[in-house]
């Protein structure tokens, strides 16, 4: 018994702290970070993600919707014709961030400001999800007869974007959403339509991911002409440029008109092929730390 | 029987405690790294690691939150993430190792040291020898230096498809400042 307990102090000033040790002291098990990239645009197809674009930085996002896929052959399905909208989104700080674009579809001006309520977490006591709130303003300038009054034109959109990054490559976002037009197209639909928004994101590779995208219109409220708007993209990445190549079934790229106002049907081939293209800038100062 | 147990208690409490004395730990931090590229050079800030050095046998370990690197242009942060450091998957970049030059860091001064041991980045392990210099002062200890990464010792792969040309190599630089740790 004794000889072993000597045997026990011999070793005992050898229990010094080893490198494995060391690490153990230096991890710090109540890191919390931010996780990121819970999609790789501001839009997750036509609606926007809890994404914002970063402090002084500026996305320049041009985005193209051809005509439907079963014009057929003479229209080189679809090809032939096209809108687009130009945006511009700018990061305030890297929570808030302001955007404006104009459509070629109904000539429509829109500006729009999202922030970051609640950003997701990993770590201990960690936020499961984040939130982003959206805002927006849209008007159409289009000339019609009769002429309408501005106030007639405009439409408004607030929506709770929730998100939450499953794993590295699977993310998902519910859309709680509600649309106010001070004049609707048809005048028996409601003027407040209440909707919700459902998409995600499956990362194929580093670069390459698949996104969908479904807005549901809740029953009873717009005419049933109107069909569910729902999308599909491959993105792209390379460098500064996220390409998005999608098939939707709606023109129109503000919430208004992809919510609202879609009338083409994915059944009957009413599929329109489309791209955004988006391309970052920074404006931050440079700050040179040349070695 | 009873004796041995206190006498063993104390040992164990004497020895920990003296081998704390000797543990300094990282207050402040700060890694950055550079790499001219032709567009856009890349530069970021990352300022939440963590460090511990053990004077009395020269060990020292550092751990660096990948994530945690701040760029100006946010895209570049995203790609650097999900592209090519994959912090999701290795989210810590590591170096353990030992400082060589048979040292008394208790006495105040300026030396230059290097220091022996793996660097883990991208969860690729590479035997690396580091120099800096290493600035000891009352219960104060700093560290600095410099080295070189190249992207291709630890498999970050550059992708054929990209507008901005990225150097093979990148340039890290470290500010460490310690004090006596403490749990």
């Amino acid at each position: 018994m004794r000889k072993s307990f000597l045997l026990f102090y011999l070793l005992l000033p050898f229990s010094a702290f080893a490198q494995e040790d060391l690490m153990k002291l230096v991890s710090d098990s109540n890191e919390v970070f931010v996780r990121t990239a819970t999609f790789k645009a501001t839009r997750i197809i036509n609606g926007h993600s809890v994404e914002t674009v970063g402090k002084n930085n500026m996305d320049f996002i041009i985005s193209h919707r051809f005509d439907r896929i079963n014009r057929g052959f003479e229209e080189f399905f679809g090809l032939d014709a096209a809108t687009n909208r130009l945006g511009l989104e700018y990061g305030i700080n890297d929570r808030f961030m302001i955007g404006l674009g104009r459509s070629s579809f109904q000539k429509t001006f829109d500006y729009f400001a999202k922030y970051k309520l609640l950003r997701q977490t990993s770590g201990s006591g960690s936020t499961p999800v984040s939130v982003t709130l959206f805002g927006g303003y849209a008007i159409c300038t289009q000339k019609t007869t009769p002429q309408l009054s501005g106030s007639d034109r405009s439409s408004y959109t607030a929506q709770f974007l929730i998100a939450r990054k499953f794993s590295e490559a699977l993310s998902l976002q519910l859309s709680p959403t509600l649309i106010h037009r001070n004049r609707a197209d048809i005048f028996t639909d409601n003027k407040t339509v209440i909707a919700t928004g459902i998409g995600g994101r499956m990362k194929l590779t580093k670069r390459t991911s698949l996104n969908g995208e479904y807005n549901y219109v809740l029953p009873n409220q717009i005419d049933d002409n109107y069909k569910n708007n729902l999308s599909f993209s491959f993105d792209l990445e390379t460098g500064g440029h996220v390409f998005q190549l999608l098939f939707t079934n709606s023109f129109g790229m503000t919430e208004r008109q992809f919510i609202t106002e879609t009338d083409g049907s994915w059944g009957s081939g009413d599929i329109h092929f489309g791209f955004n293209i988006s391309r970052t800038f920074s404006f931050e100062k440079k700050s040179r730390a040349k070695p | 029987m009873k004796h041995y147990l206190i006498l063993t208690a104390f040992i164990l409490i004497f020895n920990f405690a003296s081998a704390q004395n000797k543990l300094y730990s990282s207050n402040k931090t700060e890694f950055s790294f550079f790499s001219k590229a032709p567009l856009e050079d890349i530069e970021a800030k990352n300022t939440r690691a963590n460090s511990i050095i053990n004077l009395s046998n020269r060990e020292l370990v550092v751990r660096i939150p990948v994530s945690q690197f701040q760029f100006k242009n946010k895209l570049m942060q995203q790609h650097f993430n999900e592209n090519y450091m994959e912090s999701e998957k290795y989210p810590y970049a590591t170096f353990k190792g030992k400082i060589n030059e048979e040292l008394d860091l208790s006495k105040a001064g300026v030396y230059s040291v290097s220091a022996s041991g793996i660097l883990n980045i991208h969860g690729v392990d590479q035997d690396r020898k580091l120099s800096g210099k290493l600035t000891v002062g009352e219960k104060s200890l700093l560290l600095e230096t410099l080295f070189e990464v190249m992207l291709i010792d630890h498999k970050i792969e550059i992708p054929k498809l990209v507008f901005k040309k990225i150097a093979e190599k990148i340039e890290v630089k470290a500010n460490i400042s310690y004090s006596p740790y403490t749990k």
